[in-house]
C-alpha cells in the first residue's frame, strides 16, 4: 500500500456537461422512523453521463448500494428526485417501475442471479421474453460474440464456471440495449482473472457500444476500469475522480479511512 | 435478520401444520368411526336390552315344508294355548305372553305406504289383568279390543299422520283393510326404531289375519326373580313338539340382536375406515415430501450439528422425534375432530331418514389410544426415509459457503422399481379381466392388483412428469408466454418433488374416477336390466315379494280403459339335476305385447302347445336344446317334494331380463304353486300410458299400499338408488382428496417459492411484474395438479375397466361407459385446485421484497 502516493487533480469540468442518462437531484432515502431512523442518502445530487462508465464507491453503510437501488427503481425514494432519462421515478407506481426496469435498465448482480432452469441463451434473452419482444438478432450475436459465449449457449448455469455465469449476466444486461446498466459488485464473487474479463466487457460496451454503465463496487481495481468514480460516505457524495487508476482510487480510500479514524 | 429468521420459523410451522392436516383428517376418520360405531352399538344394545329385559325364554315356530302355507295362505304353527299353559306351569315361570306377528303395510293419510317395507309389522295387543299391555304402554287412547279396531306405535302414527278416531287403511296380503285407530302406544321395538311401522290388533283379529284361531307365532316367557334362565330354557325345550318350535333364552336373543346391530354398523364403519385409510395413505406422501423439503432446507444446519459431533443416529432420531411430535399433535386434534364427526354424522344420517337408537356418546379409552397410535406411527413411518437422507448429509457441507446445486440423484433405480411394480399390478389386473366371477379370491386379487398399479404409478411419476409436464408446458408457454415457460421449467426442476406433490391428487382421482366409471357403468347396466326388452308401459308389483298379487284382482286391471294388454308373471322354483331354475308362468298370447322375444330355436307357438321356453344361458347351463324331454322337480309346493315332472323344451330365446330364465303357460305352472298368485303384472297401455291410467290400475287393484305401479322412469330411478349412494360416497372422497391435495400443492409451492427467493427477486428486478410472478407460480401449480389428475384418471379408468369385468356373470348387462362429462369436470376441478392452491404461495412470491430477495442466500 505504500507505493500509491499520487493524488489526482480536480475533475475535468468539460466531461460533466455531456448528455445525461440518469440524474439524482437532492435525492434522500430514509429508513425507519424516530429512534431507529437511518438516513441512507442525504440530499445526493449526481448525474450519470451517457456512454460513460461510472463507479460508485464508499465504505459499508455509505449509501452506495442504496443510491444504485434508488436510481434503478428497485427501491422507493424518500425525497428529492431520481430520473432515468426524462422519467421521474418518484412519480411511478410499481407497475410502471417494473416496466421501466424491463425496458430501460439492465442489471448485473454480485451473485450472478441466473435462472438455473434456463439455458445461457434463454437467460440472455429473458428480459426481452418478459417484455414479449423479439431480440435484435444481429445485436444479440454481437453481444454474445463480445462476451465469448458462442460455444456455451445451450449450457445451463450449473454447467458454467462463475466467470462464465457472470458473462451470461453481462450479456443479458447488454442484449436488451437498455438506456443504462446497473451493476452491483459484479466481480464480488469472481476470481481476479474472471473479474478482469467481466470489467473489460463492461468498459468495452461503453467504449464500442455507447452503453451507459453504473457500477457499485468496493474494489479499487474494479473502479479503475471506470471513466469516473464517485465516493460516498454517510449518505453524501464526498469526492469524485475522473479517469481514475486503481492506485488513485486506493489512495483516496485510504484518505477516507484516515479521516474516519480521526473524526 | 432476526425478523427473517422468525418469519422462516413461522412459515415452517405453517408448513408443518399443513402437513399435519392429512394425518389430522385420517385420524379424525379413525376416531369418528370408532366413536360412532361404539355409540350406536351401545345404544342399540341398550335398546334391545330394554326391549328384552323381561324375556327369559322365547319360543318360536320352525317353518317346515308341510305346514308352512296352507291353501288359505295362512300359517299353521305348533304354538297354541295348550303349549302356553304347559310352559306356564313350569317352576319359576311368572307369565307366558303369546304373540302373533305378521307383515302389515299401512297407507298414510296421503295414501302413500308408511315405513320401510320389510320392517313393517303388526302384533297382537295383549292386555293383562288391568286391561293394559305392559309391553306396549299406552300413550293415548286404549288398546284395540274389537275386530274393527287397531292401535299404532307412536312413531308410526306420527309418520302416517293418523290420530285417534281416524280410519286406518292397510294391507297384510291381498286386499286393503280398514280399522279404526283407538290407541297409540310407545315401544322399544328394534324394527320401529329402525324405521318400520307397527300396528296392533286384538289377539283374535291378529290370529285371523296371520294364523289360525288359537295359534301364536311366539311365546315369550317371563320368570320370577332368581330363576335360572338356562335351566328353564332346557325345560321349555323339552315340552316343545319336535322340529316344530325352538326355545331361545333371553340372554341369547340379546346377543343375537347385538350381533345384528354390529353387522349393520360394520358396513358404515368400513366405509369410514376406508376414508381414513386413504387420508393416511395420501398423508404419508405429504409428510415424506415435506420432511424431504425441510431437510434439504436445513441441510447446512444438520451438517453443522454433524460437524460439532452429532452422530448420524442422533440426526435420524431428532428428525423422527419431530415427526412423532407432529403426529401426536395432529392426531390429538384429529381425535377432537373425530368426535365431532361422530356426532355430526349421526345428525346427518338421522336427517336423511336413517334411524338409530338414542344413547349417549361413547368414547372408549382404546379409541383415544388407537387414534393417537395411528397418527404417530403413520407420521414417523413417513418421515423415516427423509430422516435417512438427513443422516447422509456430510459434516463438510456446513463449510460450503456457496450453496452447491444438488446433483440430481439418478432415477434409474426408482424407475426400474416403478416399472416392475406397475408391471406386476397391470399384469394382475389384465389377468383378472379374463374372469367374470366376483368371488372373494378375485376381489382380493383385484384389490392387490389395483394397489400395486397405483403404487407403481406413484413410483414412476417422476419419470412420467417430464413428458407430461413438457407437453403441458407447450400450452402454458403458448398461452402465457414467459410465465408459462418458467412455470413449466420450475415444475420440471425437481421431478421427485413434482411427482410427490401430484401423487396426492393422483390417488384421489384414481379412486374417484374408478368409482365413477364403475358407478356409471353399473347405472347403465341397471337401466338396461330394468327396462331392456320391456315394451310394457307399467310394471305392477306387490310391495312385498311374499304376498304377491291376487289373480282375480289382477284380472280387473285388464278391464281398465286404456289398458291394451295385461300379462301376469308368476314363478316357481325347480331343481334339474344339480342345478336350479325358475319357471315363469304367463299369458303366452299377450306376452309379445310386453317384451321383445328373440327365439333362437323353436317358437312361441311350440311353447303354446305345452312346452317350456328357456333362455340361451339357462339352456347352456342344463345342456338343454329345443325338442328335449327334461325332468325337473318343482320345489315350491310341499306336495311336489320328491316328485319328478317331465317337461318338453319347446324353444330357446335370447336372454331376456323381463321374463327370466324360462317360461311356460300359466296352466303349466299353476299346479306347482301352493297358491296361485302373481309376482308381477306387465301392462301395455294406449299411448304409452298416462298418470290417469296408472291411477286407474292402482284403483282396480284396491289401492293397496302394498302395490307398486311403476313406469320405465320409475324403474330406472329405483335401480339408481344404490348407485346414488355410491356416487355420494364418491363426492365425499372427492372433497377429502381435494382438501388434502390442495394442502400438498400449497406445501410444495410455498417451499419452492422460499427456495427460489433470489430468482424471484432477480425476475422482479429485470422487469417481471408482480402479476407475472403470480402467474408463474399459479401455472406451476396448475401444471402439477393437472399432471396428477391425468395420471390418476388414467389409472382409475384402467382399474375400473379391468375390475369391472368381474361383474360379468352376476351382472350380465354391465357395460363399461366413460362418463366424459364427469371426467371433464374432474379435470376442471383439478385445474381449480391448482389455482386455489397457488393463491397464497403466489401472493407471497409476488410480495417478496425485491432487494432482500436478490441478496438472500
Amino acid at each position: 500500500m505504500s507505493h500509491a502516493t499520487a493524488f489526482p487533480g480536480s475533475p475535468a469540468p468539460a466531461r460533466a456537461t455531456a448528455a445525461v442518462a440518469a440524474r439524482a437531484t437532492d435525492l434522500s432515502k430514509v429508513y425507519g422512523r424516530d429512534e431507529t431512523r437511518v438516513v441512507a442518502l442525504d440530499s445526493v445530487s449526481v448525474e450519470f453521463g451517457k456512454a460513460r462508465f461510472t463507479a460508485i464507491m464508499g465504505p459499508s453503510g455509505s449509501g452506495k448500494s442504496t443510491l444504485m437501488h434508488c436510481m434503478a427503481g428497485l427501491d422507493s425514494i424518500s425525497g428529492g428526485s431520481a430520473r432515468i432519462g426524462d422519467v421521474e421515478l418518484a412519480s411511478l407506481g410499481d407497475k410502471q417501475l417494473t416496466r421501466l426496469r424491463r425496458d430501460k435498465i439492465g442489471f448485473i448482480f454480485q451473485a450472478f442471479n441466473l435462472l438455473p432452469t434456463l439455458t445461457a441463451l434463454e437467460n440472455i434473452t429473458l428480459p426481452m421474453d418478459i417484455a414479449g419482444r423479439k431480440p435484435d438478432q444481429q445485436w444479440l450475436n454481437n453481444v454474445i460474440e463480445t462476451v465469448g459465449l458462442s460455444g456455451r449457449l445451450t449450457h445451463r448455469p450449473a454447467q458454467l464456471s462463475g466467470g462464465q455465469q457472470q458473462r451470461v449476466a453481462v450479456a443479458r444486461a447488454l442484449a436488451a440495449q437498455p438506456e443504462i446498466i446497473f451493476a452491483d459488485e459484479p466481480t464480488g464473487n469472481l476470481d481476479s482473472r474472471s473479474g478482469a474479463e467481466v470489467l473489460g466487457f463492461l468498459r468495452e460496451s461503453v467504449r464500442a457500444m455507447d452503453q451507459t454503465v453504473v457500477m457499485v463496487t468496493h474494489d479499487p481495481v474494479a473502479a479503475g476500469y471506470a471513466d469516473r468514480v464517485i465516493f460516498l460516505a454517510d449518505g453524501r457524495i464526498v469526492e469524485e475522480l475522473h479517469e481514475p487508476t486503481a492506485d488513485a482510487v486506493l489512495d483516496r480510500m485510504r484518505l477516507f479511512d484516515a479521516k474516519g479514524r480521526t473524526s | 435478520m432476526l425478523r427473517t429468521a422468525l418469519r422462516n420459523v413461522l412459515a415452517h410451522k405453517a408448513r408443518l401444520m399443513m402437513t399435519a392436516l392429512a394425518v389430522l383428517l385420517g385420524t379424525a376418520f379413525v376416531a369418528g368411526t370408532l366413536i360412532f360405531s361404539d355409540t350406536i352399538g351401545e345404544a342399540a344394545k341398550n335398546a334391545s336390552t330394554r326391549n328384552l329385559k323381561d324375556v327369559a325364554v322365547s319360543v318360536e315356530t320352525v317353518r317346515t315344508g308341510t305346514d308352512d302355507e296352507s291353501a288359505d295362505g295362512k300359517r299353521t304353527t305348533a304354538l297354541d294355548e295348550k303349549l302356553a299353559a304347559r310352559i306356564r306351569a313350569l317352576p319359576g315361570v311368572a307369565n307366558v305372553r303369546s304373540d302373533v306377528t305378521g307383515p302389515a303395510t299401512l297407507a298414510g293419510k296421503d295414501g302413500r305406504p308408511v315405513g320401510e317395507d320389510w320392517r313393517n309389522r303388526a302384533v297382537n295387543y295383549l292386555p293383562g289383568t288391568d286391561g293394559r299391555d305392559d309391553r306396549y304402554p299406552l300413550v293415548q287412547g286404549r288398546g284395540p279390543a274389537a275386530a274393527d279396531e287397531l292401535a299404532l306405535a307412536e312413531a308410526t302414527a306420527k309418520a302416517a299422520g293418523y290420530r285417534i278416531g281416524d280410519t286406518v287403511r292397510f294391507a297384510t296380503d291381498g286386499p286393503v283393510l280398514t280399522k279404526k285407530l283407538v290407541g297409540i302406544v310407545s315401544t322399544d321395538d328394534r324394527q320401529v326404531i329402525a324405521g318400520g311401522s307397527l300396528a296392533l290388533f286384538d289377539t283374535a283379529t291378529a290370529q285371523r289375519l296371520y294364523l289360525h284361531p288359537g295359534q301364536f307365532s311366539e311365546l315369550v316367557v317371563t320368570t320370577h326373580p332368581g330363576t335360572d334362565q338356562q335351566a328353564l330354557t332346557a325345560q321349555v325345550r323339552a315340552l316343545l313338539p319336535k322340529d316344530r318350535a325352538t326355545a331361545t333364552s333371553g340372554a341369547e336373543l340379546a346377543a343375537q340382536q347385538a350381533k345384528m346391530v354390529t353387522a349393520q354398523n360394520s358396513a358404515m364403519s368400513k366405509t369410514l375406515l376406508t376414508f381414513a385409510g386413504i387420508a393416511l395413505f395420501v398423508g404419508v406422501f405429504l409428510i415424506a415430501n415435506t420432511f424431504t423439503m425441510l431437510i434439504s432446507q436445513r441441510s447446512r444446519e444438520i451438517a453443522l450439528m454433524r460437524a460439532i459431533g452429532a452422530s448420524r443416529r442422533q440426526v435420524v432420531r431428532s428428525v423422527l422425534a419431530e415427526a412423532g411430535l407432529l403426529g401426536l399433535l395432529s392426531s390429538a386434534v384429529g381425535f377432537a375432530l373425530g368426535a365431532g364427526i361422530a356426532v355430526g354424522l349421526r345428525a346427518v344420517l338421522d336427517a336423511n331418514g336413517a334411524h338409530f337408537p338414542d344413547g349417549p356418546v361413547v368414547v372408549k379409552p382404546t379409541t383415544v389410544l388407537y387414534t393417537l397410535a395411528v397418527g404417530v406411527v403413520v407420521t414417523v413411518l413417513a418421515a423415516w426415509l427423509p430422516s435417512r437422507k438427513a443422516a447422509k448429509i456430510a459434516p463438510v457441507e456446513a463449510l460450503n459457503t456457496v450453496e452447491a446445486p444438488l446433483a440430481p440423484r439418478s432415477l434409474v433405480l426408482r424407475n426400474s422399481l416403478g416399472l416392475l411394480v406397475t408391471g406386476v399390478g397391470v399384469a394382475v389386473m389384465l389377468y383378472l379381466s379374463t374372469f367374470d366371477v366376483a368371488d372373494e379370491n378375485n376381489l382380493l386379487l383385484a384389490m392387490a392388483g389395483s394397489m400395486l398399479t397405483l403404487v407403481g404409478m406413484i413410483i414412476l411419476a417422476p419419470l412420467l412428469s417430464r413428458p407430461l409436464v413438457s407437453l403441458a408446458g407447450l400450452v402454458t408457454t403458448r398461452l402465457f408466454g414467459i410465465s408459462g415457460k418458467l412455470a413449466k421449467e420450475n415444475a420440471l426442476r425437481n421431478p421427485r418433488r413434482t411427482a410427490a406433490t401430484a401423487s396426492s391428487l393422483m390417488i384421489g382421482l384414481t379412486l374417484i374416477t374408478g368409482m365413477t366409471v364403475v358407478g356409471e357403468s353399473a347405472q347403465r347396466g341397471m337401466d338396461k336390466m330394468a327396462a331392456t326388452g320391456l315394451t310394457a308401459d307399467y310394471k305392477v308389483t306387490a310391495g312385498s315379494v311374499m304376498t304377491g298379487l291376487d289373480p282375480e284382482l289382477s284380472k280387473k286391471v285388464a278391464q281398465v280403459p286404456g289398458v291394451r294388454a295385461m300379462v301376469p308373471l308368476r314363478g316357481t322354483f325347480f331343481k334339474a339335476g344339480d342345478g336350479f331354475g325358475r319357471l315363469t308362468g304367463t299369458d303366452l298370447a299377450q306376452l309379445p305385447a310386453v317384451t321383445a322375444l328373440d327365439f333362437t330355436q323353436g317358437s312361441l307357438d311350440a311353447v303354446r302347445a305345452g312346452g317350456i321356453a328357456v333362455s340361451e344361458k339357462e339352456a347352456a347351463e342344463h345342456h338343454w336344446k329345443a325338442g328335449d324331454q327334461v325332468t325337473v322337480e318343482f320345489s315350491d309346493k310341499p306336495s311336489d317334494a320328491g316328485k319328478q315332472t317331465k317337461l318338453k323344451v319347446a324353444a330357446v330365446y335370447r336372454d331376456n331380463q323381463v321374463i327370466g330364465t324360462s317360461f311356460a303357460d300359466m296352466s303349466l305352472v299353476d299346479p306347482h304353486l301352493p297358491r296361485p298368485k302373481n309376482d308381477e303384472l306387465l301392462v301395455k297401455a294406449d299411448g304409452g300410458g298416462s298418470e290417469k291410467i296408472a291411477e286407474e290400475i292402482r284403483h282396480a287393484l284396491g289401492d293397496s299400499p302394498l302395490l307398486k305401479v311403476q313406469s320405465h322412469a320409475d324403474l330406472s330411478r329405483e335401480a339408481a338408488g344404490e348407485i346414488d349412494t355410491i356416487m355420494n360416497m364418491v363426492l365425499g372422497l372427492l372433497a377429502m382428496a381435494l382438501v388434502i391435495a390442495v394442502v400438498g400443492v400449497v406445501n410444495t409451492l410455498a417451499m419452492s417459492v422460499f427456495e427460489r427467493t433470489r430468482e424471484i427477486g432477480m425476475l422482479r428486478a429485470i422487469g417481471l411484474a408482480r402479476s407475472g410472478i403470480k402467474q408463474m407460480v399459479r401455472l406451476e401449480s396448475v401444471v402439477i395438479s393437472l399432471f396428477g389428475a391425468v395420471l390418476g384418471m388414467g389409472v382409475g379408468i384402467f382399474l375400473a375397466w379391468s375390475g369391472g369385468q368381474l361383474t360379468g356373470s352376476a351382472f350380465p348387462t354391465y357395460e363399461m361407459v366413460l362418463p366424459w362429462g364427469r371426467l371433464g369436470l374432474f379435470l376442471l376441478i383439478a385445474l381449480v385446485v391448482g389455482v386455489l392452491a397457488a393463491l397464497w404461495p403466489a401472493r407471497r412470491a409476488a410480495r417478496l421484497n425485491m432487494l432482500e430477495a436478490i441478496g438472500a442466500q
